[in-house]
């Protein structure tokens, strides 16, 4: 079977972590979807629940709101890996519900 | 794409090497390679190697059956430039456009396997309401899928949750189908690394 848990785990830690110009705060909050403030708030929300959404005026308003590109790069990047990673997680917890031995 | 770094922020030698597979294959550089190639080191090598695990990686599910889960996600998910891309793949590798389009449109009617069918199932669940509870996984078990093939599926799962994300919100290009196609080949060839 495939195993991407080291990769996982190193790909979170390096988002989260790594050299970057986001503080690692906005960074841990856009990856948690919370704690975050507008305007960038409404953009990590919309990366999270409806992706296909998202405007060019989102990433205006986070521009407008003094952060760089390489800021929204990165608070972006670590709201689509959190989404994905709770999955993730969700779904392996109700597999190990459904085969733990009684 | 709506982040000017993405199109033009790259390392120099990262840049050359555009030039060079612009020139050489008369084709704009996909935008999912230079999300991966920007800053590499916070996010796309750690990325492209766990996309290729999880797509290319040992599995029970045959690669033609993973590229049509990532497509599936894909579509649960709303994104059109990787719907389109790994219908394409998924297409190619099965040899059978027919059978891929299919099961998209109508995944009950369709003529998948009834693992890869359930399997489907799990995941458009799991995209669309983004958890899934022990009942889910059971009725999967029951149809005898192994919680290997149900861990395999999940990673591809992964994988296409964030990129879906990353697609819509950086504004990925969607070319033409057979711009596609040609990428298909090469994604079959070269895989995801």
């Amino acid at each position: 079977m495939v195993d991407i848990r080291q990769t996982r785990e190193a790909l979170i830690k390096a988002v989260l972590e790594g050299e970057g110009k986001a503080s690692p705060a906005d960074r841990r909050a856009a990856f948690d979807n919370a704690g975050l403030v507008e305007p960038l708030k409404s953009l990590i929300d919309k990366v999270v629940k409806q992706a296909h959404k998202i405007t060019d005026a989102d990433f205006a308003a986070s521009r407008a709101s003094g952060f760089s590109e390489n800021q929204i790069f990165e608070i972006v990047v670590c709201g689509a890996i959190g989404q994905a990673a709770r999955q993730h997680d969700a779904a392996l917890a109700a597999l190990d519900a459904a085969t733990k031995k009684e | 794409m709506r982040l000017a770094i993405l199109d033009h922020g790259h390392a120099l030698g990262t840049k050359a090497l555009f030039t060079i597979i612009r020139a050489i294959s008369r084709q704009r550089i996909p935008e999912v390679v230079k999300l991966v190639m920007y800053r590499p080191e916070f996010f796309g090598t750690h990325m492209k190697v766990l996309t290729h695990e999880a797509m290319r990686g040992p599995s029970a599910w045959s690669v033609g059956d993973r590229e049509l889960m990532a497509a599936f996600v894909s579509k649960a998910n709303q994104c059109e430039f990787c719907i389109k891309a790994h219908t394409a793949v998924s297409a190619e590798v099965y040899r059978d456009g027919a059978k891929v389009a299919a099961a998209l449109s109508d995944l009950e009617t369709a003529d998948v396997d009834a693992a890869l069918r359930a399997i489907l199932r799990m995941l458009d669940k799991l995209t669309r309401e983004h958890t899934l509870n022990v009942e889910d996984m059971r009725a999967l078990l029951t149809a005898g899928v192994s919680r290997e093939q149900i861990e395999d599926a999940l990673a591809v799962c992964f994988a296409f949750n964030t990129m879906n994300r990353l697609a819509d919100a950086f504004q990925f290009f969607v070319p033409d189908p057979k711009t596609f196609e040609a990428g298909a080949k090469f994604l079959l060839m070269r895989g995801y690394r």
